[in-house]
């Protein structure tokens, strides 16, 4: 059994509307250094392999497949 | 960040062929700058001579269309047509599509195309109060078509939703021509007073070039010119960078643009769609007969390090250019602020009618304006009857022998093209400003004027089934349909938006296709006194060199002069009496029972339309509603009269209501066959003699009664008896089991 952490995040040229908008109330509360703010999704899961390698090919596939929109995501993802 | 090449690889490696461009075109580049033109200026070369921005290939088609008419304040060329309503007060509206994109991104697609097309009006100066969608799609037995259809759906219900304008209405239909090009058509119809109507213009030596709303990205980068392109296994690859849309920044836009436009130091005006901030400031500076500066260091950028080629071409939504007059420039930003909205100087006008952009101190660019604008090349492309159109046309459209009529009926409901939408549309928010009078699931829909005792009727319609057996009298048809669709529900037909759907140009037949269209959508538009203000084309639209069906999407707007004149399609009390209008004939060709046995292939030749006959057919069910004899109507289209009989009885609070039917038909299959000009209408017993002596032409087939069932007849013999509840559950459960059953 291995376990995956998996961050899906907006490619950098996408605009986020929801950062967009955190950032700015970030401003208005006075944080005034805070910039460049990005959300994207945590996710975890455990996924049964024969070995470190192909439970990694597993995860990277799950993410092409379903967790990432790959026209509008970047993924990245560790396992142990 | 990717070196950009010198003027000479361009040439030598030909670089411009990646961005869509010939070598021809690219020889009159070199021609009209008198040298070789840079990176960025061949960006904006091939950006504004793409099809999606110039209609470089379609303008010799375009220019058949009937633009002019009593009523029209401003046909094809601005953001949006507008149509005079009366009482001071004009209609704006248009459509536009986002297909390729839809292909790509479904989600994000269709919601920037609604927020596309509601900028379009809003920069005219307009309130935009409805949004209307033409979407086409495969058929619902694989994974991915259902995924490119909730998407879209989404996409739609997330951005129309959020903004507050209400999506009222439009089409949905399934057909395989689509399954791997689906077509997402978005109308949006805006309301304005004369007084306050804006142009897209630059006018004034010295004024300034005001940019307002997002920060420009990375996104859509050639978005145009990808539109412009036959979708490959390739172009999955190479695809733009997606814009996502932000409907909240769009309503501050909106609400301050309509703001703005109130106030005298506004000049001009223009949405930054496609091809961004290149289309809209050399846009206005041709139409004024001027030039721009452009100070691209002042553009805001949302992205580290963005090339001038970058910021001309990017795609990024919700911004719109702005010219205001020289040193009221603070009186505009205030505006904005208030909105939480960034005004910033990007430029000035010049009277030498060249587009010129600094960067960094230095001269990126140095293009006239016009040859960017207004002088794209032209082409007239060879074009040749289809081959497929001479055969059909000798065709005598075929049909199996129908067993078992109530069988046939709840089939052809179940058919996704013909059963009900409902899944979709009660996820738009169709209520949001509360003028909203007849919703989703009748003829058109209607939209209050608010403070005025009239309302707006709209609807989008086109059977590309028709277009494709013969592309003259699909066209007619499209507009015909229309209009009976604003006609019955009590409205008088203003004007036309078409939104003109093609495969690739390059190909004779298609090109023959979409001249065809043209000249029968012209035709009926003449006869119809419907004009044609505004449109898009969208050409390639194919899928690894297979064609979607010639789709020329007509989007029509009617008035109703009085709101006691709105009338729906469904059936209202027991003991009305039930009449048609217009001509049954065994006419089989392209309709949805062929489709239906022949397991979605068509043929032989679509139903005849005459359009005098047409205009007498609407001008009678019009006259009728006016003079307050008429309790239902709807037209009869997809199906034939068995559908429209059973749409009339759906969509009740207890299903109580029934309908007993007699038609003198030829052949009982003519219950399905798909004859245009026709209506069914319902009228009180009280009306009888009065409707009777106003529309004599019109046939007395049965009543409505209280049995909750729908018996047909042909000449007296019993074709069909059914539940109306049983019926109304196979034409409501459809779509959702197709989504959900797996495949």
């Amino acid at each position: 059994m291995f376990n995956a952490k998996i961050y899906v995040t907006l490619r950098e040229s996408i605009l986020d509307p929801a950062g967009k908008a955190a950032e700015a109330t970030l401003q208005n509360l006075g944080y005034k250094g805070a910039s460049k703010l990005r959300i994207g999704k945590y996710i975890t899961m455990a996924v049964q392999a024969d070995s470190l390698e192909a439970a990694a090919a597993q995860v990277d596939e799950i993410c092409q497949k379903l967790l990432a929109n790959n026209v509008m995501e970047d993924y990245s993802f560790d396992i142990e | 960040m990717i070196k950009e090449p010198t003027p000479q690889e361009i040439e030598a490696g030909k670089i411009y062929a990646t961005m869509g461009m010939s070598d021809g075109e690219f020889q009159m580049v070199k021609d009209i700058l008198g040298r070789l033109p840079n990176y960025t200026e061949l960006g904006l070369f091939s950006v504004m001579w793409s099809e999606h921005c110039s209609y470089k290939n379609s303008k010799v088609l375009l220019r058949g269309f009937p633009t002019k008419g009593e009523r029209v304040l401003q046909g094809p060329g601005e953001g949006a047509g507008i149509v005079d309503i009366g009482d001071g007060q004009a209609v704006v509206f248009k459509i536009e599509s986002h297909n390729h994109p839809s292909a790509v991104e479904p989600f994000q697609a269709a919601a920037t195309g609604v927020g596309g097309i509601v900028r379009d009006v809003f920069s005219m100066g307009a309130r935009p109060i409805a949004s209307l969608n033409s979407l086409r799609f495969g058929e619902l037995d694989n994974a991915r078509t259902k995924y490119l259809f909730t998407e879209v759906v989404a996409g739609i219900a997330s951005y129309g939703n959020s903004l507050g304008v209400p999506t009222v209405g439009g089409e949905i239909y399934f057909d395989p021509c689509y399954a791997g090009n689906p077509l997402c058509n978005a109308m949006c119809v805006g309301l304005i007073n004369h007084e306050d109507i804006q142009k897209g213009v630059a006018r004034g030596e010295g004024n300034t070039v005001m940019y307002v709303g997002a920060d420009t990205g990375r996104d859509g980068i050639h978005g145009a010119t990808f539109a412009s392109e036959e979708l490959t296994e390739e172009t999955e690859k190479q695809r733009p960078d997606v814009q996502a849309g932000d409907p909240y920044l769009e309503k501050l836009l909106l609400e301050a643009c309509l703001e703005v436009v109130k106030h005298p130091a506004l000049v001009g005006i223009q949405d930054m769609g496609a091809a961004g901030l290149i289309s809209s400031s050399c846009e206005m500076a041709s139409k004024a007969g001027m030039g721009m500066e452009m100070y691209l260091d002042q553009v805001p950028q949302r992205d580290a390090g963005m090339t001038p080629y970058e910021m001309m071409l990017s795609e990024s939504q919700e911004r719109m250019l702005l010219v205001i007059e020289k040193g009221r420039e603070d009186e505009i930003r205030q505006i904005f602020a208030r909105y939480g909205l960034v005004a910033v100087d990007v430029g000035k006008v010049t009277s030498d009618k060249y587009m010129r952009l600094f960067h960094k101190g230095q001269v990126v660019a140095e293009v006239p304006a016009d040859a960017l604008a207004s002088q794209a090349p032209e082409y007239n492309k060879p074009r040749r009857e289809a081959e497929y159109y001479k055969e059909f046309q000798q065709i005598e459209a075929k049909l199996a022998p129908i067993a078992d009529y109530n069988a046939t009926l709840l089939a052809l409901l179940r058919q996704p093209s013909i059963a009900s939408k409902q899944w979709a549309y009660q996820q738009f928010d169709y209520q949001v400003r509360t003028s909203t009078v007849v919703p989703p699931g009748s003829d058109a829909a209607v939209v209050r004027v608010k403070g005025k005792n009239k309302a707006l009727a709209m609807t989008t319609d086109c059977n590309s089934r028709y277009v494709y057996l013969d592309p003259f009298v699909g066209g007619q048809i499209a507009v015909a349909e229309s209009a009976r669709n604003i006609v019955a529900s009590g409205g008088k037909p203003l004007a036309v938006t078409d939104n003109l759907n093609f495969g690739s140009p390059e190909n004779p037949e298609i090109f023959w296709q979409m001249e065809q269209s043209i000249k029968g959508i012209s035709d009926a538009c003449l006869v119809l006194d419907t004009p044609v203000i505004g449109g898009n084309v969208s050409m390639y639209n194919e899928r690894s060199g297979k064609a979607i069906y010639p789709t020329p999407t007509i989007g029509m707007v009617g008035l109703v002069e009085d709101l006691a004149h709105i009338t729906t399609q469904h059936f209202k009390a027991d003991g009305d009496l039930i009449y048609i209008i217009g001509e049954t004939k065994p006419e089989y060709g392209g309709s949805e029972l062929q489709k239906m046995q022949l397991q979605g292939e068509i043929e032989g030749r679509p139903p005849v339309i005459d359009m005098q006959v047409e205009k007498a057919s609407q001008d009678a069910m019009l006259a009728a509603i006016k003079a307050g004899l008429v309790a239902s109507a709807h037209d009869i289209s997809e199906g034939g009269a068995a559908v429209a009989l059973a749409e009339a009885l759906f969509t009740q609070a207890d299903a109580k209501l029934g309908a007993d039917v007699d038609m003198a038909l030829a052949d009982h299959a003519m219950l399905f066959a798909e004859s245009q000009s026709r209506f069914v209408l319902s009228v009180k017993p009280a009306n009888q003699g009065a409707f009777e002596g106003l529309v004599p032409a019109a046939k007395l087939v049965g009543k409505v009664n209280a049995s909750g069932q729908l018996k047909v007849a042909v000449n007296g013999v019993a074709a069909l008896t059914l539940d109306v509840k049983m019926m109304q559950e196979s034409w409501e459960m459809a779509i959702p089991c197709l989504l959900k059953s797996e495949e």
